[in-house]
């Protein structure tokens, strides 16, 4: 319809950047800088870790790497979702931890392990949904909101166990095969991180869902506009990340044997989110993906896993995350090219 | 040139802009403007909004730094870094709304960041006394407490403190942006009172302002600007309403619209508009009537803050409607959301297109198909093949200049930004368009081909409501003119007896007879 006849524009050109045809350059443009440079950092790790302790790489070693990082994986793969729409869930940790007491609790009184797991998720719906309803309709900030549910929750965990253990899963089979099973040599806890990250990789890739999300996230204002409705999206989302602190309370119900009100689940929320930002999730939304996430997560997991082949005390483990979690941000302030001056946004 | 006015007299002048030339990303802002200041004088800044005034004032106040030309300040050229160099200089803007901190006293905020101190502890008693002073000085004393906090002042109020902290240090050249747009016709009164005082005080003043009974009140002198460039200065003595117009607009109207007029005749009422508004309220916008048909171009045009962007904003259901009602194609529409308004037919390009439309830091390919996600969805996966021939189509038929569809669209300029918004609303094929400025910020060759595209968009049978400050653009796209001014439609105007005098009589139909003296 419109000619092509209009005069030629010598400033549209200035804009924009020749674009090399290099393959290997194509190869490296798609896998991410970010991607690049946890790959780096994941293989000069292993490398002096390895060197250090020939023990890193045994195969038994590796899979202990792999169901440790799991649970924290798959609560940074939906706090990358929350993170990607602009938004942040600190609530994570505590909800794990209701769910796994509330599944301990279930699983002893109906003497059914499916009935627990079932319970377990639909508490775990239920809270996303009054997170993203406080966060829409109460129009409260997201840290804020869930700052609440973070402290409130974990009160609530304690009130209903004591704040003791609950319950014994140890000789249940379904409890014991999501916490020591394995299937073509790959551990349970595993797979459920594998299936999570797959599934949510391709829902942000390919439906329209996922580019809604990143629309959301990187201009609201353009997002709702266009037509997006942005209070169903973030509903929608906390919902996906309660419903997913449920799996992961219940995988920690199945690892520790009971129903554990704080142990275990206490620090998921900071190191799901220190995970999200080291995987390039930015913090204002909008940017990152699901493989810089993973990568960052076993990158942790890796980490931590050295420190201690290496018997470095705990306690430094923590500094050392929330060192990693500064350089990450700040790597990534930098990157955006963020001013000097002001306060941060 | 020849002087006139109460304080003037025949000196150097104060402050001196020699040839300032300004750009913005390829936009000539500002081309080689010449302009003097004298001391005792009031010079009044006219022009078109985007002839340059705001960039003018930026350059003086240290905001901007002039791409060539200098200034020269009592003789001696100078030049700003910064604000507070300009200030150090003696050289203020009093800006249209100012930076106010809500949360402490009038006080504080006049003295912010030189509060009187006794250590590290401020003084307060000093501060207030200081404050009291000033005000009493300046003829406020009744119009402001110096206790009030930041966030409880009426804009007036917020005009004062700007003018106290430009006052605070030696001044010797003071200019105000627009500083009525948002006063009552007493504020008005109080605000000349004092620039008069200024002025006598030997401060040479500049005075930016649309409202033409104002300049003929306050002005010495008047200088006019037209698309970035200096037109001339007149007396005020020797020049009228319809003189300085004449300067604002006089321009060729270029050969770079091709609208074809809407040609069929009003069918009359049969004839069933696709939008159509009907005594619309909104918090902004009062009693709105208009009707765009098929194949129509409809302009609004008007002052900034003229309520045109809050109208477009409520139609398409951004802002609440307290009452009227908008109908597509007869049937009136429940507006809760912009997804209401998209799912009648209504499709809205806004005025920042970065921070309203545009997904910065995401490729053309998904800003174009933001809004046709779903129905480019099977089973809500998205079909990336037939999302890439619609992308690659419209960068075809748009000319859009990129290396390919999957560039970031913050790296485009600003015209292939706008078509690239432009090419979302192609894709999704609404029945009624809203243009919000559509060519701000957008080279003239870009906006010829926006025009056209504007203009195949109306022969196709949409129906376009275009909002734009420029008056050839308005002039030269609408079928018809609607004009509004403080959130009413003062009058319609059709394409055959739309000018751009008209237009701004009515933008400007001001009623200022309680302070203007002449005019």
């Amino acid at each position: 319809m419109i000619q092509t006849d209009s005069r030629e524009l010598a400033t549209a050109e200035t804009a924009t950047k020749p674009y090399a045809g290099n393959p290997i350059r194509r190869v490296l443009d798609a896998i991410g800088v970010q991607n690049i440079s946890l790959i780096i950092a994941l293989v000069l790790l292993c490398a002096i870790i390895g060197s250090q302790n020939s023990n890193f790489f045994l195969i038994s070693n590796v899979k202990t790497i792999g169901t440790t990082v799991a649970i924290v994986g798959i609560l940074a793969v939906v706090q990358t979702v929350v993170m990607l729409l602009g938004g942040l869930d600190i609530s994570v940790g505590s909800a794990a931890g209701l769910t796994s007491v509330i599944s301990a609790m279930v699983f002893m009184s109906a003497k059914s392990a499916a009935l627990g797991i079932a319970v377990a998720l639909v508490v775990g719906v239920a809270v996303g949904l009054l997170n993203g309803i406080v966060i829409v309709y109460g129009r409260v900030n997201a840290v804020i909101a869930t700052l609440a549910t973070y402290a409130g929750l974990r009160g609530l965990a304690n009130l209903i166990s004591n704040g003791r253990a609950q319950g014994y899963t140890g000789t249940d089979s379904t409890f014991t095969f999501l916490a020591r099973g394995s299937l073509g040599g790959i551990p349970i806890l595993v797979w459920v991180l594998i299936i999570i990250a797959l599934a949510v990789h391709l829902m942000l890739r390919y439906t329209d869902i996922g580019r809604n999300i990143f629309a959301i996230g990187g201009n609201p204002t353009a997002a709702r506009l266009a037509g997006i409705n942005l209070n169903r999206y973030v509903v929608g989302c906390y919902v996906l990340v309660g419903l997913v602190a449920a799996v992961a309370g219940v995988l920690l119900t199945a690892r520790t044997g009971s129903g554990q009100p704080t142990s275990g689940s206490q620090g998921l929320e900071l190191q799901s989110i220190t995970a999200a930002a080291l995987g390039g999730v930015a913090l204002q939304g909008g940017k990152g993906g699901i493989s810089g996430t993973v990568l960052a997560v076993i990158l942790l997991g890796v980490l931590q896993n050295g420190l201690t082949i290496l018997g470095v005390n705990s306690f430094w483990q923590d500094i050392a995350q929330g060192a990693l979690l500064i350089v990450a941000v700040v790597i990534q302030q930098r990157r955006r090219g963020v001013r000097a001056y002001g306060l941060p946004r | 040139m020849q002087l006139t006015g109460a304080g003037a007299q025949v000196t150097a002048p104060r402050l001196r802009a020699e040839t300032i030339s300004k750009a913005f990303s390829g936009v000539q802002a500002l081309s080689e403007v010449s302009l003097d200041v004298r001391a005792g004088e009031v010079l009044a800044l006219m022009g078109e909004n985007g002839a340059g005034k705001s960039t003018l004032l930026r350059v003086l106040s240290g905001d901007h730094q002039p791409d060539s030309g200098r200034l020269i300040l009592d003789g001696a050229a100078v030049s700003f870094a910064t604000p507070a160099e300009a200030h150090r200089a003696g050289l203020r803007v009093i800006q249209q709304e100012p930076e106010i901190v809500p949360h402490v006293s009038v006080a504080e905020n006049v003295y912010l960041g030189e509060l009187p101190r006794r250590g590290r502890v401020v003084n307060k008693r000093a501060l207030f006394a200081q404050v009291r002073t000033d005000l009493e000085r300046y003829g406020f004393a009744q119009a402001l407490d110096p206790a009030t906090l930041g966030a409880d002042l009426s804009p007036a109020q917020r005009q004062m403190v700007e003018i106290l902290r430009a006052l605070a240090s030696p001044v010797r050249v003071i200019a105000f942006d627009e500083p009525t747009s948002s006063l009552a016709d007493h504020e008005v009164a109080a605000l000349f009172d004092l620039i008069r005082r200024l002025r006598d005080d030997g401060v040479a003043i500049i005075y930016v302002s649309h409202r033409m009974p104002e300049i003929f009140t306050i002005a010495d002198r008047v200088a006019v600007l037209r698309d970035g460039r200096f037109v001339g200065e007149r007396s005020i003595a020797v020049t009228d309403t319809d003189e300085l117009v004449r300067m604002m607009v006089g321009r060729d109207l270029s050969e770079i619209f091709v609208r074809t007029p809407r040609s069929t005749v009003d069918a009359g009422e049969g004839d069933v508009p696709v939008l159509e508004l009907r005594e619309l309220e909104t918090d902004d916008v009062h009693g709105i009537n208009l009707r765009v048909r098929a194949g129509e171009v409809v302009g609004i045009g008007g002052l900034m803050g003229a309520g045109r962007s809050e109208l477009a904003h409520a139609v398409v259901g951004d802002l609440p409607i307290r009452s009227g009602y908008v109908a597509v194609s007869g049937k009136q529409l429940r507006l809760r959301s912009p997804a209401d308004a998209l799912r009648a037919g209504i499709g809205f390009a806004p005025e920042e297109r970065k921070a309203q439309a545009l997904l910065l830091r995401r490729s053309i390919r998904d800003n174009i198909s933001l809004a046709i996600l779903a129905r480019l969805s099977r089973a809500r996966i998205v079909r990336r093949g037939e999302e890439r021939d619609i992308a690659r189509n419209f960068v075809r038929q748009l000319s859009i200049r990129t290396p390919s569809i999957e560039q970031e669209v913050g790296n485009l300029s600003g015209g292939n930004q706008q078509k690239v918004v432009l090419a979302r609303w192609l894709a999704r094929r609404p029945k009624v368009l809203i243009l919000d400025e559509p060519t701000r910020g957008v080279d003239v060759g870009a906006k010829a081909e926006i025009y056209s595209i504007i203009n195949q968009l109306a022969e196709e049978g949409m129906a376009l409501l275009v909002i734009s400050s420029e008056l050839p653009e308005l002039l030269g796209l609408s079928d018809r003119v609607l004009v509004m001014q403080e959130g009413r439609i003062t009058g319609e105007l059709s394409r055959g007896e739309a000018t751009e005098e008209g237009v701004l009589a009515l933008a400007m139909a001001d009623d200022l007879s309680t302070t203007g003296e002449s005019a």
